[in-house]
């Protein structure tokens, strides 16, 4: 009876393990197809390494440009969010003013705001200053400026990472900054040099979900960068559009491992840390 | 969260300043990039507006009597109900089914599953908008070429083309996407479940099924209540990000669900007034059916 039932799982769950495995490998081989494998059956291995479909996908499709853009805008999204959130959370933790209470709800109402829903006012409001500041830049600042996008990312992912920086930071004991403060040390280093290399694990927590976040976005990036320098999400978007018009299967498959590949090699790095950040810090799905 | 007052610095001269330096740059950004829009979000909806000219006009609640009105809007809202129910169902069902019977059975080779499972969650929607296109692909997709091997070309289908059948392929990939982390998300509360409490009711002679009911269940409850107000709210969005990469809304609005409704009244039709009562209803709807579920689904916390 057990033995039967021990069996039974394994095929399950198996089966299911290889529903998720199967359509990312098998997207993996089709890349280095030649434009005639596609016809006939899905499952005969590629013939041999049509590298072909790179080349199309970098350079004729522009994902290795658009691949800079995904890189320093993810970068960049993450400096910011850790050089705001993590001295707020800090005083969020450590001091008493007033406000404290209204700043801590706001975080935490602001947690339930989706992007999704305030794209369209974002996008406005930066056509908006376009326009006020059209004497100054008269081919626009605030659109198609990486820079911008990745101050939304880090704006927008403020509240969930404050509200796990500021609980870890309630767990540290309060002895190591008075002792430190008892040898002199600034309330500024205390910050940097006590609590900071203290709070590491939640800080690493923090950047890896931001990271994804920031990687895998398309709303935000396909917004607020309209013009020639796009992400890779977005790049990837419009091979699929290009796909459907000219069956051009192979460059699409080869844009998809472009976008891939560095995240399950970043996932396969830090898998552990990932899934024990879900379980203990937030739930976001 | 509650913090002793013990735990605070003592108060030192200049320390409002300090205070103000490191809060100023995260308040700015938070209150500039997310308040506003969000303020705007609702004070939009009240204005006819084309987005681009001066031209802004008030006109109270019409937009929203006008979504009342509006076929597709309805159709966009059954659709995002049915995908809401049916997605929630199947996710948390399989989820806390198969989370339970890989920590009761100690499978091997646990930790690979889990890698495995957990791989969709770190990918973004535009590549499972993808994977899954070529899943569908009416020629050359991995299903229906598949089928066409076995010989059983009847059962082919315009996947993503075929009215009856766009939403549930959505629901599909949907499904495919968030299973294995609400599996681990379990598997990881179940876990924590001492075996003793297991041993005692095998002792008494209750079977697997009994036992989870009786046990896990009610032991991973706050567990599972939270996981589900955020799902309802994660899935109102995932539905909009994967309908927008993968069908567009169509074909004909049969797949349009209310977020990217909004895009299109937004985008390509330039009435952002009417967008954002849209964006406005589909606030109130997912605030009020996560209050629904929470509320629900409230118990008393049992402890082990």
């Amino acid at each position: 009876m057990t033995t039967i039932r021990r069996t039974l799982t394994y095929v399950l769950v198996t089966a299911i393990a290889l529903a998720i495995a199967v359509p990312v490998a098998w997207v993996l081989l089709a890349s280095l197809k030649r434009r005639g494998e596609f016809y006939g059956s899905p499952w005969t291995l590629p013939e041999g390494l049509h590298l072909q479909n790179y080349v199309d996908a970098f350079v004729t499709a522009n994902m290795g440009r658009y691949f800079f853009t995904s890189v320093l805008v993810t970068l960049l999204g993450l400096v910011f969010v850790v050089a705001v959130s993590v001295p707020a959370a800090y005083v969020i933790a450590r001091y008493e003013f007033r406000g404290r209470g209204l700043v801590e709800v706001a975080m935490l109402a602001g947690l339930f705001v989706n992007v999704n829903y305030i794209v369209v006012p974002i996008f406005l409001m930066l056509v908006g200053w376009d326009r006020a500041l059209v004497e100054v830049f008269p081919g626009g600042f605030f659109i198609d400026n990486p820079g911008v996008l990745s101050l939304v990312y880090a704006a927008t992912s403020i509240p969930f990472t404050i509200y796990l920086l500021t609980a870890y930071f309630r767990s540290i004991p309060v002895d190591y900054e008075q002792a430190a403060a008892l040898d002199g040390a600034s309330r500024f280093q205390i910050m940097t040099r006590v609590m900071l290399p203290m709070a590491k694990p939640a800080l690493t927590t923090v950047l890896l979900f931001n990271f994804l976040a920031y990687w895998n976005d398309f709303i935000i990036a396909l917004t607020l960068l309209p013009g020639e320098g796009k992400t890779l999400q977005v790049g990837l978007l419009n091979l699929m559009t290009a796909q459907k018009a000219a069956a051009d299967y192979g460059r699409l498959y080869a844009g998809m491992v472009i976008v891939i590949v560095p995240v399950l090699i970043f996932y396969a790095l830090i898998q552990r840390r990932l899934i024990e950040g879900m379980a203990s810090g937030g739930v976001k799905g | 969260m509650a913090d002793a007052p013990s735990n605070t610095t003592p108060r030192r001269r200049g320390n409002g300043l300090f205070v103000l330096a490191c809060l100023l740059p995260a308040l700015v950004l938070f209150v500039v990039f997310m308040i506003v829009p969000t303020v705007n979000v609702f004070r939009m909806s009240f204005y006819t507006w084309s987005g681009f000219s001066p031209d802004m006009r008030f006109v109270g609640l019409d937009n929203f009597t006008r979504l009342l009105d509006d076929a597709q809007f309805v159709r966009a809202f059954q659709n995002t109900v049915a995908l809401l129910v049916v997605v929630t169902v199947v996710t948390m069902g399989t989820g806390l089914f198969l989370a339970a019977i890989m920590t009761r059975q100690r499978l091997r080779g646990r930790p690979l599953y889990r890698f495995v499972l957990y791989v969709p969650s770190v990918l973004s929607v535009v590549v499972i908008a993808a994977i899954f296109s070529a899943i569908f692909d009416q020629e050359n997709g991995l299903l229906n070429g598949t089928l066409r091997l076995l010989s059983l070309d009847g059962l082919q289908q315009v996947w993503l083309g075929n009215q009856d059948l766009v939403l549930w392929s959505v629901a599909i990939a949907m499904v495919w996407q968030s299973l294995g982390y609400y599996m681990v998300l379990y598997m990881s509360g179940m876990a924590s479940i001492p075996e003793e409490v297991y041993e005692a009711s095998a002792l008494d002679g209750a079977s697997a099924g009994r036992q989870f009911f009786a046990i896990t269940l009610p032991l991973i409850w706050q567990n599972l209540r939270t996981t589900l107000t955020f799902f309802v709210m994660s899935a109102v969005n995932l539905s909009f990000v994967l309908v927008r990469a993968m069908t567009g809304g169509g074909p004909d609005g049969s797949s349009e669900v209310l977020l990217s409704y909004m895009y299109k009244q937004a985008y390509t039709n330039s009435s952002y007034g009417y967008g954002m009562a849209i964006g406005v209803v589909i606030f109130a709807f997912s605030f009020f059916v996560s209050l629904l579920v929470s509320r629900a689904t409230r118990r008393e916390p049992l402890q082990f």
